[in-house]
């Protein structure tokens, strides 16, 4: 799994750290979305796919 | 198995989507009334009216994406009725379509106002289409009026303003979004946008349209004062769409009602702006409009097709972004609340506000301050 995410459509709600704080943090400054893993661990693939799922400004997308 | 979602947009899409994570390999049939696949809302008054997205890139997801949820779009479409029993949808082009398990996720239509309707000048939005059209008459330099000062009406006029547009925003709260954020933080936005050079007309009621040979002039406030306008943008609020229910035996009361797992009967469901739903834990029904609230209740319909059902009960979340503020709200910020500035400094507009209602924590707002409101979430009472 790779993930690739879109920091202009990113809208800093955090939803992606609520639901998977192993990969995603946000930037201190504007809570931008910061990738701690772009290619996490397959312990980490089901978060992660909610996370995409759940990010209300579509900014998370993922190859596997 | 099969399911039938009507309503292509991101309740819809997130209830598609949810089902698949879930290992649902069942039919799916997604019916929208639009053209166009599924696109995200929330750009469509900042970067898509600004110019600063292709409307393209508003899609929510790319084509392969949506391709490997394997289900069948019927795009274009317009559901106009729903059998209950049979739970089955009939469509405005003439098709039923069948399943074991139906989700309304039909969304919201603007409000508009009398003698509104085709008259030239005038634009609401919700649509891509509707983004289109307005950026299409703000490219022609125009005088805009905004009429509505909600969350909606203030982007709007901050997106219009930044186009380099003579803006005038009018509602009857004494600041933008005042019954959202509360007196403190609606004076913030005020000064923000008084700043930027957005005209605030703020306090009076809207009495009616003014026109010439079909042709929008002005908008008349109850006071008798008219702003001129070339372009007026309606942003009044929303209705939920449910008019195509009339008759279904569905209780539709501002919204499709629904039980505590968003089941308004049985295998019929509803998602986002559209579902009013049995909040157990605020013991009341409750409609959301807002984006977070599609997703999140989506994971809740899935899992209560796929009978796992639990109760919904989020913390509901918005942000807005207007010039260079970027809000974020968690929870409630109820009328009255006491706020305190728990993070940063508004004189700097970079904070986090903290609302209580008798001691207790209902909501955070983060003023360019994202991470910092998301980390306080953790303190509002459920």
């Amino acid at each position: 799994m790779k993930i690739i995410v879109d920091e202009a459509k990113c809208c800093g709600a955090g939803t992606c750290v609520l639901v998977a704080p192993e990969v995603f943090d946000q930037r201190d400054e504007d809570g931008i979305v910061v990738l701690l893993a772009a290619e996490p661990a397959e312990p980490h693939h089901v978060a992660v796919r909610e996370a995409a799922g759940v990010c209300p400004a579509a900014a998370i997308t993922l190859n596997s | 198995m099969s399911v039938l979602i009507v309503g292509a947009s991101a309740g819809g899409l997130a209830t598609l989507e949810a089902l698949r994570r879930k290992g649902y390999q069942g039919d799916v049939t997604v019916l929208g009334e639009e053209v166009h696949e599924p696109y995200d809302r929330p750009p469509l008054s900042k970067q898509v009216l600004a110019g600063d997205w292709e409307p393209g890139r508003a899609r929510l997801r790319p084509a392969a994406a949506l391709s490997s949820l394997d289900a069948e779009f019927v795009l274009g479409d317009r559901a106009v009725g729903l059998d209950v029993p049979a739970r089955t949808v009939h469509t405005a082009s003439g098709r039923a379509l069948r399943a074991d398990a139906v989700v309304v996720a039909t969304g919201v239509r603007p409000r508009v106002l009398a003698g509104q309707a085709g008259l030239a000048g005038v634009h609401v939005l919700r649509t891509l289409d509707e983004a289109a059209a307005l950026r299409e008459d703000l490219l022609g330099s125009p005088r805009v009026v905004v009429v509505g000062d909600g969350v909606l009406g203030a982007e709007i006029a901050a997106t219009a303003r930044g186009m380099g547009l003579d803006v005038t925003l009018a509602g009857p709260q004494r600041a933008p979004m005042e019954s959202q954020v509360g007196p403190l933080v609606a004076g913030l936005l005020a000064e923000l946008h008084a700043e930027r050079g957005v005209r605030l007309r703020l306090g009076f009621g809207v009495r009616e349209l003014t026109a010439t040979a079909g042709k929008v002039t002005g908008v008349r406030l109850d006071t008798g004062e008219v702003l001129p306008a070339d372009v007026v943008v309606v942003a009044i609020g929303a209705e939920p769409v449910t008019d195509w229910l009339d008759g279904s035996g569905l209780r539709l009361e501002n919204g499709l009602v629904c039980d505590s797992r968003c089941r308004a009967a049985a295998g019929i469901y509803a998602v986002g702006d559209v579902a009013r739903w049995h909040h157990e834990q605020l013991d009341t029904l409750l409609r959301l409009e807002n984006r977070t609230n599609a997703t999140e209740q989506a994971g809740v319909v899935a899992d209560a097709i796929l009978g796992e059902d639990r109760a919904y009960t989020p913390v509901p979340y918005f942000w807005t972004d207007q010039f260079d503020a970027k809000l974020q709200v968690h929870g409630v910020l109820p009328a009255g609340a006491e706020v305190t500035i728990v993070d940063g400094d508004p004189a700097v507009r970079r904070f986090v506000a903290q609302y209580r209602i008798d001691g207790r924590v209902t909501g955070v707002l983060g003023w360019n301050m994202a991470k910092q409101a998301r980390i306080r979430r953790q303190d509002v009472a459920a």
